[in-house]
């Protein structure tokens, strides 16, 4: 079409226009003018902080085979538009098998971590010997709402590295977009709300970074951020307003779309380990433990 | 029941009231809501919606503990926020009046009670007589009173007059609250009709619904009401207080409704004495978006106290 698309943002599996109803243009690596994408204001990050929240507790509560099939049931959407993804890369300057290479790795890594959502319970959880009368074990749980800030070098495999391992943890996220690539992001919103992913459970803003994370970063909703690696001034400026309700904050180093950039520990990088003292009554005055 | 309005007054009275224009209403309420309070304002407006609430439960499963820490809450919106206001009032059913008034004590909250088989209103006077006195005895300063609707639109307006007035002569000191349930009364024309004939029953305040139904207090009703308020004000120079309830959940709203009685009524309205909140899960919102204008972060719903 000839007139260009202005991409929305994606919160409370609504597509809207952001609240300060500004927009900035997309460019590709070429200079020309692509799209044009939503810059959101510090309401837009309220707004989907709590629709984040609210979705938060029954995305939780589901089972966790459940939350294995919809990842399973985005990697298959992913596949279906594979096309328009690797056109996206394409605009942005990635070479026909470079893109060919991160779309399909894209899809791998849901794969992935479709896999993992039953099964890193397991893991990470533990009975533990304690010198008392007591059935201890420790177990893991969603933190909550997540605030993550997107890779900014990659337009998509970055992005699915942050969100996945999080959201199959139970957690919800509101995801501030790349802010020079933030089609696929969008994108990647359509893939969301076409697979079963409730509303809500993942919220992603396109616009500046520096103007979004400060209000993230501060509110009092949000349980943990996961930031790919930033300018060390803006991470900063993160983690100290992130101090108030002692949020979690995770600071990614590597570069998140590396082959490597998968594993159970992105996912445990986001549970909180719940430890329980159960008492053990002496059965029939039997010295026997459990 | 004594009849206390003569059948030729009563068509007198209905005959003056006027047909409500639904799309004039409407257009006001867009101009309100388009409106936008930030800053000092802002925060001026959020302590006297605080101070406007009757805090709320009226639940089946109502315990005595429960309506206690609702008291408790009353009195101690936030502690973590210096001198916050106090609600207006703590607002229950009957069998929990005794016990709020205990939790209450000389706090200068009031205890307001629903009464007349709230909230159908489906039961014989005398049962409505003995609930009512029932809650006055046990020291109500409010009665929350709902009328018949069920007789209201079968157009018995003279059972319906008839009922407040009598209610209001129990009342004594006591201040009486008339609730339309305006969500079960169809269009605003009915709404302006039952305004004018509780205003001439007797009524202290009018409030919009239960709470129990929705739509409860939505602009237009609240508007509708308020005018029905002001021809009485113009009319006799007497004041009549006004209580929208139900669905007010956000700060947002509630400001929107203080602009909407200022424009309308004027200043004189801006106090607890004329206006209520009738809310349960309001007084969060203002708390939070109250800290959220001190500290410039939003809140979470994690650290206040649910009730």
């Amino acid at each position: 079409m000839e007139i260009l698309k202005t991409y929305k943002l994606y919160i409370g599996g609504q597509f809207p226009r952001t609240e300060s109803g500004r927009t900035y243009p997309v460019l590709a690596a070429d200079g020309s003018h692509v799209a044009n994408a939503c810059l959101a204001s510090r309401k837009d990050v309220r707004n989907a902080v709590q629709a984040a929240r609210k979705a938060q507790a029954a995305w939780a509560g589901r089972s966790a085979f459940n939350r294995s099939q919809i990842a399973y049931r985005m990697a298959e959407m992913l596949e279906d538009r594979k096309t328009l993804f690797v056109n996206e890369l394409q605009s942005m300057g990635a070479s026909l098998s470079a893109a060919q290479s991160e779309v399909q790795q894209a899809i791998d890594r849901c794969v992935y971590y479709a896999g993992w959502a039953d099964k890193y319970q397991a893991l990470i959880s533990s009975v533990n010997p304690v010198s008392s009368p007591h059935f201890n074990f420790s177990t893991p749980e969603a933190m909550g709402v997540v605030g993550v800030v997107a890779c900014q070098q990659t337009a998509l495999l970055g992005l699915i590295s942050q969100i996945l391992p999080v959201i199959i943890g139970g957690n919800t996220v509101v995801v501030l977009a790349n802010t020079n690539q933030p089609l696929c992001a969008i994108t990647f919103a359509e893939v969301l709300a076409t697979s079963d992913v409730p509303g809500g459970v993942v919220n992603i803003l396109t616009g500046e970074v520096g103007e979004m994370l400060p209000t993230l970063a501060g509110h009092m909703d949000v349980n943990a951020l996961s930031l790919a690696p930033l300018p060390s001034a803006l991470s900063i400026a993160a983690q100290e307003a992130a101090v108030d309700n002692l949020k979690r904050c995770k600071l990614y180093t590597t570069d998140l779309s590396a082959t490597t950039a998968q594993g159970l520990h992105y996912i445990s990088d986001f549970q909180e380990i719940k430890t329980t003292w159960h008492p053990i009554e002496q059965i029939a005055g039997g010295a026997g433990g459990y | 029941m004594l009849a206390s309005i003569s059948p030729l007054e009563l068509s007198a009275l209905l005959a003056n009231t006027p047909p409500i224009d639904q799309i004039g209403t409407l257009e006001r309420i867009a101009r309100i809501q388009a409106r936008s309070i930030k800053g000092a304002a802002k925060l001026q407006g959020l302590r006297m919606a605080l101070s406007m609430i009757d805090l709320t439960t009226l639940e089946g499963k109502d315990t005595p503990a429960k309506v206690r820490q609702l008291c408790y809450k009353a009195q101690h919106l936030h502690d973590q926020a210096a001198d916050l206001p106090i609600v207006a009032a703590v607002c229950v059913y009957p069998t929990m009046v005794g016990v709020a008034k205990q939790a209450l004590g000389n706090s200068g909250i009031k205890v307001a009670s629903v009464s007349t088989a709230f909230p159908s209103g489906q039961a014989p006077f005398e049962v409505k007589k003995l609930d009512t006195l029932y809650a006055l005895d046990n020291g109500a300063d409010e009665i929350d009173m709902v009328i018949s609707r069920g007789r209201f639109l079968a157009g018995d307006y003279q059972f319906v007059y008839d009922e407040i007035a009598a209610i209001k002569a129990l009342c004594g000191a006591a201040r009486l609250k008339v609730i339309f349930e305006t969500g079960e009364l169809d269009s605003l024309d009915q709404v302006r009709k039952i305004s004018d004939l509780a205003i001439a029953a007797g009524a202290d305040f009018i409030k919009t619904s239960t709470g129990k139904i929705q739509p409860a207090a939505t602009f237009p009703v609240v508007l509708t009401m308020l005018g029905a308020i002001k021809d009485h004000y113009d009319k006799t120079g007497q004041m009549i207080g006004m209580k929208p309830a139900g669905g007010i959940s956000s700060s947002k709203l509630a400001l929107q409704h203080l602009l909407l009685v200022k424009e309308v009524l004027g200043e004189a309205w801006l106090s607890n004495e004329w206006y209520r909140f009738g809310a349960s899960s309001l007084a969060n919102d203002l708390l939070m978006q109250y800290q959220k204008q001190l500290t410039g972060k939003y809140q979470s719903a994690a650290y206040f106290s649910i009730d």
